[in-house]
């Protein structure tokens, strides 16, 4: 009974609770999954109202175009446009791997787990590009 | 003999699915055609930036990408909602606040495409 007791438990998720969200193992189109409704809130919250603040500034006079250089070319303004802009390629490159799930295209347990990375490793490229153009690499 | 079928639900669930993913299609067509828009044009100055959306085909789908993004948005959102909410009362005041801000945001692009 003694050894029993001094195994060290195995965790067990039956209702997760916040406090173990961290330490609860997702697979891959688990995170795909998460990340397409945060990315989602995120879009919402932030994307639409700056999306729109940025067209609105953008197009309206030449006065508001320097507005919106202006706040494009900021710090606080560039670290806002690369978190939309992961949200936006995220939110979009995990979509289309839900389309294609829909049409039952990679349906198989290896596919969609390799889909599921794909879509991470592309986010993450695509998102590193839009850093380095928005802090001047090229 | 008699049938007794239990009925659940609002029936709104497979319209709100295929909406979602419908607008999402619009939403990824809408996304190609700004990049190849941008992508053709020279150079990115207040008066080539504002002319692409002075023309009319780019107001109608700037406009149906709009109405698109804010009828996706709804749907996700109160997804979200029904997942995380589980007071009705906070979860109705959310939902009306949304809607709200959905439908002020669409009205807002209307008066910026107005503008050019």
């Amino acid at each position: 009974m003694a050894d029993l007791a001094a195994q060290k438990a195995r965790p067990q998720y039956r209702n997760i609770h916040v406090t173990q969200l961290l330490g609860y193992r997702l697979p891959p189109a688990g995170i795909v999954s998460i990340l397409h409704r945060i990315s989602g809130a995120l879009l919402f919250l932030a994307g639409i109202p700056f999306g729109l603040y940025l067209l609105s500034t953008s197009i309206s006079s030449e006065i508001s175009f320097q507005t919106y250089r202006a706040v494009v070319t900021s710090v606080p303004g560039k670290l806002l446009l690369l978190v939309l802009a992961w949200a936006f390629l995220h939110h979009a490159i995990a979509g289309v791997r839900y389309l294609l799930l829909d049409r039952h295209v990679g349906i198989q347990k290896e596919a969609s787990r390799t889909s599921a990375v794909a879509v991470l490793a592309l986010t993450a490229v695509l998102t590193l590009l839009v850093a380095l153009k928005l802090f001047g690499a090229f | 003999m008699t049938t007794r079928r239990i009925v659940v639900g609002a029936h709104y669930g497979l319209r709100d699915w295929l909406a979602q993913r419908i607008t999402a299609v619009v939403l990824l067509a809408y996304t190609l055609l700004l990049a190849g828009a941008m992508l053709f044009t020279p150079e990115l100055t207040y008066g080539t930036w504002s002319g692409l959306f002075a023309t009319a085909w780019m107001k109608v789908a700037t406009l149906m990408a709009v109405i698109a993004l804010i009828w996706h948005a709804w749907v996700g959102v109160r997804d979200i909602y029904m997942d995380y909410v589980q007071s009705t009362g906070l979860r109705l005041t959310l939902q009306v606040a949304t809607v709200l801000a959905l439908v002020g945001y669409a009205l807002w692009a209307v008066i910026i495409l107005w503008r050019v």
